[in-house]
């Protein structure tokens, strides 16, 4: 009998840096996964982001770069451009992408530039310690919004794939989650489907993916899985927002 | 081929393309908003990359993602934008990658005004972004400099692998001047393949390329800055380019000046000269890495008296010429920094006033 | 041997066109040549002015105090201008839209009414090519016949409009003359 599962090629044997309960490892495997059953390892440079997953370069096996806090959409736009044949995603979080780098994904989506951008929304800002993000949800408490985040004073939560989405330039735009299995299967697909239409050269993708971030949350894994079905699920709306082939989405 | 009468605006964006350059990403801002709508139409025209980014921000990322994988990649930009991609030079020089950046100087602080100056010196040349880095910096005098010194800048950036400016003064892009391609400096991007970005295909091997500024561990960032050092040192062996007038003869005065300043220097010069007042100059035309040895030299003959920086910057170059002259001569500094380029006259009667 | 002219009007005059033109003439007869422009909001309808300086050696600074020569094109211009002329030079008067001299004895003056030659040629755009033809002829600055070859270069890819300005040329050139 031959063997049945095993660790992609695009993922290291490194150990992440993560912490129990996160699922940026879920994640990453998600991507290497789809990158090793395209089959474009040998030509796909990802850009990894200041967050979390700024050390995202040692987990994988194929090139990477590094980018400042929000510009990995600018610097992937720079490297499509000049080299159109390599495949390029970002991967980014939700303090980089929806806070420092807004500008900057939101043009690269509005030019239609044809990478992928993995957004990883845990609600939080991690690495910097739990601080507020433009996605943390009404009352959250943050270690910058100690009683909780108030909504009157800077606002609701932004939904980044619905705000995209409302631009007029075709895009593959989706949210997904992977704190269930369940939904971990749903993630894969999107995200492979968001690197296919890259390959076809079609359009921008984006693939937002709920997770969790227990340390910062102050909870359990368990709790945590808890509270992003229970608190985030409602309010982050999973599902495909916008694609540039809707005949293929019915058949989905 | 013959010369052509060219804006230097535009002059430097040809020079860009003729240097082997096809990748231009830019955000507008006076007065160098020619070179992005020259090569607007000549880029795609020479089978390039011409995109105008959403801000300076940006821009200086696609420069460093085209760059990270493995092709010459420029931007042009004027005094405020160059502040904003300064984060991203940061990043590139940490990176090592290559780059060449063109600023078109304005007046500033904040928004200051749109004409000339040279009021980004201490920026160009001690490091715009954070961090311990240097650019290697050109200042051209004329716009057939300007377009020598661009074409010569990508070798150098590749070199090193490390970001290039040509800091020009607004007259420089503006101005309409005869100018020549030579083909000579048309320059093949040096190997790339141990270190970018360009997809383990490209290279048809199977160890993974990493372009990156982090080092969380001391010991590495320590080494890692040694190395950077390494290099800028290595630029001050190698890259000093300077130029001497009348410092062969006897002179009262030694002027330091760069950039348009200098020619004016050169006409107040001549003038000077013919009334019996002999003033010579150094033109500094890398000012990072600053010609020290060419000026202590200069500064230290006998007849000389006094050495004045003459810059369009309220004393900036100055500290590297008293830095340069280490005490050994009284130091001046006259300049003027609204956007006016001081005339002949106004330089003749500076130098009158230092030899009273 | 340095010379400099400015070429100063309203902001639509073609007053850097003109400028650019002699500025190739004398590139082509194998002189160094610096044109040098006003830049930035000024130039959106208001005044508009740009210096040529033409040198058979390398040009120092290419920012004039005192320019040789001066071709005014509106009243502004001449108000702004005329004093800072050097002694000798010429300074060419738009009479079509300048009611006044320049009020200097040393320098030689030519008034001409180069917006009405201009009309009469049928466009009154031709009017910086008329004052031109009409500043080279009296300055004798560069041959004419380089002059007109620039202009044939400067229009080569809108060919209908050469014949016009080398009538511009030769129209200037004659009143210039007068």
């Amino acid at each position: 009998m031959g063997k049945i599962f095993c660790k992609p090629v695009s993922l290291s044997d490194q150990a992440t840096h993560y912490c129990p309960g996160c699922t940026h490892g879920v994640i990453h495997r998600l991507v290497a996964e789809v990158i090793d059953e395209l089959g474009v390892r040998g030509r796909t440079v990802g850009i990894a982001p200041v967050g979390c997953a700024v050390l995202a370069y040692n987990y994988f096996t194929f090139d990477f770069q590094e980018a400042a806090h929000g510009r990995a959409p600018a610097m992937a736009t720079g490297i499509k451009r000049v080299r159109p044949d390599l495949i390029v995603f970002t991967y980014q979080g939700d303090g980089d992408l929806a806070s420092i780098g807004m500008s900057e994904i939101i043009h690269a989506a509005n030019r239609g530039e044809k990478f992928t951008t993995v957004f990883v929304n845990n609600a939080v800002y991690g690495m910097t310690g739990g601080q507020m993000a433009p996605t943390t949800m009404p009352n959250q408490r943050t270690t910058t919004s100690p009683f909780g985040r108030n909504v009157e004073e800077v606002g609701m939560p932004i939904k980044v794939a619905e705000l995209i989405s409302a631009l007029e330039t075709p895009a593959f735009i989706s949210r997904q989650s992977v704190i269930k299995p369940k939904y971990v299967v749903r993630a894969k697909k999107a995200i492979k489907r968001a690197f296919q239409y890259q390959i076809e050269k079609r359009c921008f993708s984006l693939v937002e993916v709920v997770s969790t971030c227990p340390t910062n949350w102050g909870m359990t894994p368990v709790e945590a899985v808890q509270w992003a079905e229970d608190v985030m699920h409602p309010y982050y709306q999973l599902g495909d927002k916008k694609s540039p082939d809707p005949i293929k989405d019915k058949e989905d | 081929m013959g010369k052509i009468l060219m804006k230097g605006n535009e002059a430097i964006g040809e020079a860009a393309i003729r240097a082997g350059c096809l990748n231009y990403f830019a955000y507008p801002i006076t007065p160098q908003s020619e070179v992005a709508e020259y090569l607007a139409r000549r880029m795609p025209e020479a089978g390039g990359v011409f995109l105008q980014g959403e801000s300076e921000v940006a821009v200086s990322y696609m420069i460093f993602g085209a760059s990270g994988c493995g092709e010459r990649a420029f931007t042009t930009s004027s005094s405020p934008g160059i502040s904003l991609m300064a984060e991203g030079m940061s990043y590139i020089a940490g990176g090592e990658c290559p780059a060449v950046f063109v600023n078109i100087m304005r007046g500033g602080p904040g928004l200051g005004g749109i004409l000339p100056s040279q009021a980004d010196y201490l920026q160009a040349t001690k490091g715009a972004g954070h961090g311990d880095y240097r650019m290697l910096v050109l200042a051209p005098a004329s716009v057939q400099e300007a377009v020598e010194m661009v074409m010569t800048a990508f070798p150098l950036a590749e070199k090193y692998r490390n970001p290039v400016m040509i800091l020009g003064d607004g007259l420089i892009g503006q101005m309409m001047e005869p100018v020549e391609f030579p083909d000579h400096l048309k320059t093949e991007p040096s190997n790339k393949d141990d270190w970018a970005t360009n997809g383990m295909d490209t290279r048809k091997s199977d160890r993974r390329n990493l372009v990156k500024s982090l080092y969380l561990d001391p010991e590495l960032l320590n080494s890692h800055n040694l190395k950077l050092k390494a290099k800028y040192d290595r630029m001050k062996r190698e890259e000093i380019r300077y130029e001497t007038y009348h410092t062969e003869s006897d002179y009262r005065v030694l002027i330091v000046s760069y950039g348009t300043m200098s020619r004016v220097c050169r006409t107040a010069i001549d003038e000077l000269r013919s009334q019996r007042l002999d003033v010579a100059m150094v033109r500094p035309k890398t000012v990072f890495p600053f010609p020290e040895q060419a000026v202590l030299v200069a500064s230290e003959k006998e007849s000389c008296e006094q050495v004045i920086s003459i810059e369009m910057s309220m004393g900036q170059m100055v500290e590297d010429v008293e830095r340069s002259v280490r005490g050994k001569r009284q130091v001046h500094w006259f300049g003027k920094c609204g956007g006016e380029v001081p005339t002949p006259e106004e330089v003749i009667d500076a130098i009158k006033a230092l030899v009273k | 041997m340095q010379s400099e002219v400015m070429f100063a009007g309203f902001g639509g005059q073609g007053i850097l066109l003109s400028g650019k033109i002699l500025a190739e003439a004398a590139m082509d007869k194998g002189m160094e040549v610096a044109w040098v422009p006003s830049y930035g909001p000024e130039m959106r309808g208001g005044t508009a002015y740009c210096t040529v300086v033409i040198s058979d050696r390398p040009i120092g600074s290419p920012i004039i105090r005192n320019p040789m020569h001066l071709v005014a094109m509106n009243r502004p211009s001449l108000e702004k201008f005329a004093g800072v002329i050097k002694p000798g030079g010429v300074i060419l008067i738009n009479t079509s839209l300048i009611p006044i001299s320049s009020g200097r004895k040393d320098v030689d003056e030519v008034q001409i009414q180069v917006t009405d030659i201009a009309k009469t040629l049928g466009s009154v755009r031709a009017a910086n090519i008329v004052a031109l033809g009409a500043f080279v002829a009296r300055s004798k600055i560069i041959e004419f016949d380089i002059l007109e070859n620039a202009v044939r270069n400067e229009f080569k890819k809108k060919k209908e409009f050469i014949s016009l300005n080398l009538a511009a040329l030769q129209e200037g050139k004659k009143a210039a003359q007068a």
